[in-house]
C-alpha cells in the first residue's frame, strides 16, 4: 500500500511511520504544520508545529529512510479546532480538541489530500487497535491501557476508517521506546506531550481569557445567592473545586463544585457534590465508528466521557440524530461540550458530543 | 532540474579544492608556509577580479551569499546614516531574494530603517520608471538601493545599468548569485557600488562566495575580529573554498556561451513541450533578457507543494517559492510581486536547468508531469 505516515516530532508517530515502512508499505512522512506562525508556539519540545518539532520529524523520517514533507493545515487547523474550541467555552461548554482535530483535520484534511496524490491512507502513532471482524473493520481500545486513545478516535466514521492505520496498537509505551532505540530514533527519549498543543504554556483559562476577554462575573450558589467573582465563566468546568477562590465557607463546611456554566449571564453556579450526581446523558452529532446500531433499541455497553477516564457501565439508545445513555452507577460532574464514547466491551461503537445530563 | 539550488561540484573545483586542502598553512602567518598559501589566495583573488570585472582589493570573500548581501545592505546602512542621520530609507526591489529582504526587515525592526519596495511589473522586471519617481523625491533620504541582477525564481534579468544611473552617487547593492558564471556580468561596467556572487551555484564549493566592493568604500563590519577581507569580514581565510571557487568561475566564464546556447534550447524545448501538453499551465515571465536554464510556471488549481511531491516519487526535482524556518511551503513572494494572487503564486513551480541536464531528462519529465498536475489539481475540501 502507499500510506502517508503523520509525523510530529514524537517518538510514537516515528515507530508508526517506521513499523509501516519496514512492512513493505511505499511511505510518506508528513509533519502537519498547524500554526501559520510556527516561532509563535515555540516552546521547546512540547506541542505542535515548533521548529524542533519539524526538524525531529524530519530526522526521523531520514533515519527510516522515508521521503518527508511539510503540509500546511494552519487554515484547516484554525477553522476546525481553535475556532471551536472558542466557541465551545464561550458557550459554556468543555471540548476536546484532540477529537475535533482527528474528526476534522488527520482523518479529514490529510486523509482526503493523501488520497488525492494517490495514497491509500493515513499512519498515526496513536494506541488503538484495528480489527477486520464479521463487523467489517472495527476499532479496538490498545493493549497498553496506560495509553490507550481509542476515546480521541471515536470520531471517525467508516469511510475515515477505512483509511485509517494505527500500528502501535498491540504494544505498550514503554516498549516503543526500546524500539525507537533500537531503530535508532533519537526521539527515543523525547518527553510525551500532555496539553493542548496550540496552549503550548499548559494555561488555559489565560489562553481563554486572553482571546475571550476576562469580564468579571458572579459565583453564586444554587439559591442565586453571590459568593464570590470570577473573571470569565468559560474558564471553568463542571465538576470543578479547585481554584475557586470562594472565602465563605459553605454551611456544613463542606467543599463546593461547579454546577453549573450560564455564559449569558457571565455566572458560575457552584453547590455540594450531590448536586453534580447525574444519571443520564444524551449526546448530539452521533458518529458511527463502524456498524450502524438499529435505532431504538436498547445496547448495553460502556459510556467514557474523559480521555483517559474509566468505562462506565450503561445502557444505550439512539434516534439518529441523538444517543441516549443511562448510567448504571451515578456520575460526578460532566460537562457539555466533551466527548461521549460508547463501547461495545473493547470495541468502539461511536461517539457524540455531550449536550444535556440528568 | 533543480539547478538554481545548486549544482554538483565541478573536476575543475574539485581538483582544485582536494590539492589546496593538502596544503598547510593560514594565509595570514608571517612564515613562509601563510605567505604560500596567501600568494595561491591573492593569485585566485586577482583572476576572479578580472572575471567579475573588478580589482583584486574589491573582492571580499565571505562565507556564504547570504552573508555577502547581510554585509553590504547593514554595512552601507550604518555606514550611510552615520554620514547623514537623515538617510534611513533602503530601497529593494520587492521580489528580492530574502537574503537581502530579510536584513532590511531587520534593520527596519532593530534600527530604525524604512523599506521602499520597488513594484515588479508582470514581465518580472523592477518598474524603473517608480524608482526614478521615487529616487528623485527621495534622493537625501536614501541609504542604499539594492536589485538583483536576475531574479532566482523568474529568471528575468534587471535594468542593472538604468539603476545605477538613477541613483548617481547613492550607493547601488546588486545580489548577482543567480547571475555570475551564466550570464555576462561586469562589475565596473555596470558601475554598481557592491555585488554578491557565490560558488556553489557555478560549480565551486558550498561555504564560499564574495562580496565585491568598490575600491575606498566603507560599509560598517558584521563580524568583527582579525581584520581579515580589508578589515571588512574577519575570519581565517577559506584558501581551498576560495581557490576552488576561482577554479569553477574560470571554467563557468570559459564555457559560458556554449552552455548558455545549449542550456537555452533545453529551455525553449520544456517550455514548447509544456505549452503544447498542458494547456492550462501558464509560462511566467518567459520573454525578455533571460538566464539560461529557468522555466517559472504556474499551474492553476494546483498547489505546488504537491506537485513536487508527486515529482519527487519519480525521483525528479524541481523546486517552488520559499519555505519558513520550519519548512512551512509558502506562496512565493516573487510572483505576488508580480501582482499574481496568492492562489497563483502557491501553483507555481520552478524548473531550473543546467549543464547536467539533456534533452531526454525533459522527455521523462514530460511523460509524468500533465498526470502530476492532474493529480495535483484534486482541491482538498477539509
Amino acid at each position: 500500500m502507499k500510506l502517508v505516515a503523520a509525523m510530529s516530532g514524537g517518538v510514537d508517530s516515528a515507530v508508526a511511520a517506521a513499523r509501516v515502512a519496514e512492512a513493505g508499505h511505499e511511505v510518506i512522512g508528513v509533519h502537519l504544520a498547524l500554526s501559520s506562525n510556527p516561532q509563535k508556539y515555540r516552546s521547546g519540545a512540547r506541542g505542535c508545529c515548533t521548529i524542533e518539532d519539524s526538524h525531529d520529524a524530519r530526522r526521523a523520517a531520514d533515519v527510516i529512510g522515508i521521503p518527508f514533507y511539510i503540509w500546511d493545515m494552519a487554515e484547516e487547523f484554525h477553522e476546525g479546532v481553535v475556532e471551536n474550541f472558542m466557541a465551545e467555552y464561550a458557550n459554556g461548554r468543555t471540548p476536546n480538541p484532540c477529537l475535533r482535530c482527528n474528526e476534522k483535520i488527520k482523518f479529514a484534511a490529510v486523509l482526503e489530500r493523501a488520497k488525492a496524490l494517490g495514497f491509500d491512507g493515513v499512519v498515526t502513532g496513536h494506541y488503538a487497535q484495528m480489527r477486520e471482524t464479521e463487523l467489517g473493520r472495527t476499532m479496538h481500545r490498545a493493549v497498553d491501557p496506560a495509553k490507550d486513545q481509542s476515546y480521541v478516535l471515536a470520531v471517525l466514521n467508516t469511510d475515515q476508517l477505512a483509511g485509517a492505520y494505527f500500528p502501535l496498537g498491540d504494544i505498550v509505551k514503554d516498549d516503543v521506546r526500546i524500539e525507537a532505540k533500537k531503530r535508532g530514533l533519537y526521539v527515543a527519549n523525547k518527553p510525551d506531550s500532555h496539553d493542548i498543543c496550540f496552549v503550548p504554556s499548559g494555561d488555559n483559562a489565560g489562553w481563554l481569557r486572553d482571546r475571550l476577554g476576562s469580564e468579571v462575573g458572579e459565583i453564586v450558589d444554587e439559591s442565586g445567592k453571590k459568593l464570590g467573582e470570577h473573571k470569565g465563566a468559560y474558564t471553568y468546568t463542571i465538576g470543578q473545586r479547585k481554584g475557586l477562590g470562594i472565602t465563605v465557607p459553605a454551611a456544613g463546611g463542606e467543599p463546593r463544585y461547579v454546577l453549573k456554566i450560564e455564559p449569558k449571564t457571565n455566572t458560575v453556579v457552584v453547590g455540594s457534590k450531590e448536586a453534580l450526581a447525574i444519571s443520564h446523558i444524551d449526546g448530539e452529532k452521533p458518529i458511527w465508528c463502524g456498524p450502524v446500531p438499529a435505532a431504538a433499541t436498547d445496547y448495553r455497553g460502556f459510556a467514557q466521557i474523559r480521555a483517559h477516564g474509566s468505562p462506565l457501565a450503561c445502557t444505550y439508545r439512539h434516534d439518529g440524530s441523538h444517543i441516549s445513555v443511562d448510567l448504571v452507577e451515578p456520575l460526578f460532574g460532566l460537562a457539555t461540550g466533551q466527548g461521549l464514547v460508547i463501547y461495545d466491551g473493547d470495541r468502539v461503537v461511536g461517539s457524540a458530543t455531550v449536550s444535556s445530563t440528568l | 532540474m533543480d539547478n538554481a539550488a545548486t549544482v554538483p561540484l565541478s573536476d575543475v573545483a574539485a581538483d582544485a579544492l582536494t590539492t589546496a586542502m593538502r596544503k598547510i598553512g593560514n594565509a595570514s602567518s608571517v612564515h613562509n608556509f601563510g605567505r604560500a598559501v596567501r600568494k595561491d589566495v591573492e593569485d585566485a583573488r586577482e583572476e576572479l577580479a578580472r572575471l567579475v570585472g573588478c580589482g583584486p582589493t574589491e573582492v571580499i570573500f565571505t562565507g556564504s551569499g547570504t552573508e555577502a548581501n547581510n554585509l553590504a545592505i547593514k554595512g552601507f546602512y550604518w555606514s550611510r546614516r552615520a554620514e547623514n542621520p537623515q538617510r534611513t530609507i533602503i530601497v529593494a526591489s520587492a521580489f528580492e531574494h530574502h537574503a537581502v529582504l530579510d536584513p532590511i526587515e531587520w534593520l527596519v525592526e532593530h534600527e530604525g530603517a524604512e523599506q521602499v519596495l520597488i513594484p515588479v511589473t508582470a514581465a518580472g522586471v523592477i518598474d524603473i520608471e517608480f524608482l526614478r519617481n521615487f529616487v528623485a523625491a527621495n534622493r537625501e533620504r536614501i541609504a542604499l538601493i539594492a536589485v538583483m541582477h536576475s531574479n532566482n525564481e523568474l529568471g528575468t534579468i534587471q535594468p542593472i545599468a538604468d539603476v545605477v544611473t538613477i541613483a548617481g552617487d547613492i550607493p547601488v547593492h546588486s545580489d548577482a548569485v543567480q547571475s555570475f558564471g551564466k550570464v555576462p556580468f561586469d562589475f565596473a561596467g555596470l558601475g554598481l557600488t557592491s555585488a554578491t556572487i557565490s560558488a556553489h551555484k557555478i560549480g565551486g564549493p558550498l561555504g564560499v562566495a564574495a562580496l565585491i566592493l568598490q575600491r575606498g568604500l566603507d560599509v560598517t563590519p558584521v563580524l568583527h575580529g582579525g581584520g581579515q577581507e580589508r578589515d571588512i569580514r574577519s575570519g581565517t581565510i577559506n584558501a581551498p573554498a576560495i581557490i576552488a571557487f576561482v577554479a569553477a568561475a574560470r571554467d563557468s566564464l570559459k564555457h559560458l556561451a556554449d552552455r548558455a546556447a545549449a542550456i537555452n534550447e533545453l529551455r525553449e524545448y520544456l517550455i514548447n513541450r509544456i505549452s503544447r501538453e498542458i494547456p492550462s499551465a501558464h509560462i511566467n515571465a518567459a520573454s525578455g533578457e533571460h538566464l539560461p536554464g529557468i522555466v517559472n510556471v504556474t499551474f492553476p488549481g494546483t498547489e505546488s507543494d504537491a506537485v513536487l511531491l508527486l515529482l519527487d516519487s519519480h525521483d525528479i526535482a524541481a523546486s517552488a517559492g520559499s519555505a519558513c524556518s520550519a519548512g512551512v511551503p509558502r506562496p512565493s513572494h516573487v510572483l505576488m510581486a508580480m501582482g499574481r494572487s496568492e492562489a497563483d503564486a502557491d501553483a507555481s513551480i520552478r524548473f531550473s536547468l543546467g549543464t547536467i541536464n539533456a534533452k531526454a531528462d525533459i522527455d521523462i519529465l514530460m511523460t509524468v508531469l500533465p498526470d502530476v498536475v492532474a493529480k495535483a489539481s484534486k482541491k482538498v475540501s477539509a
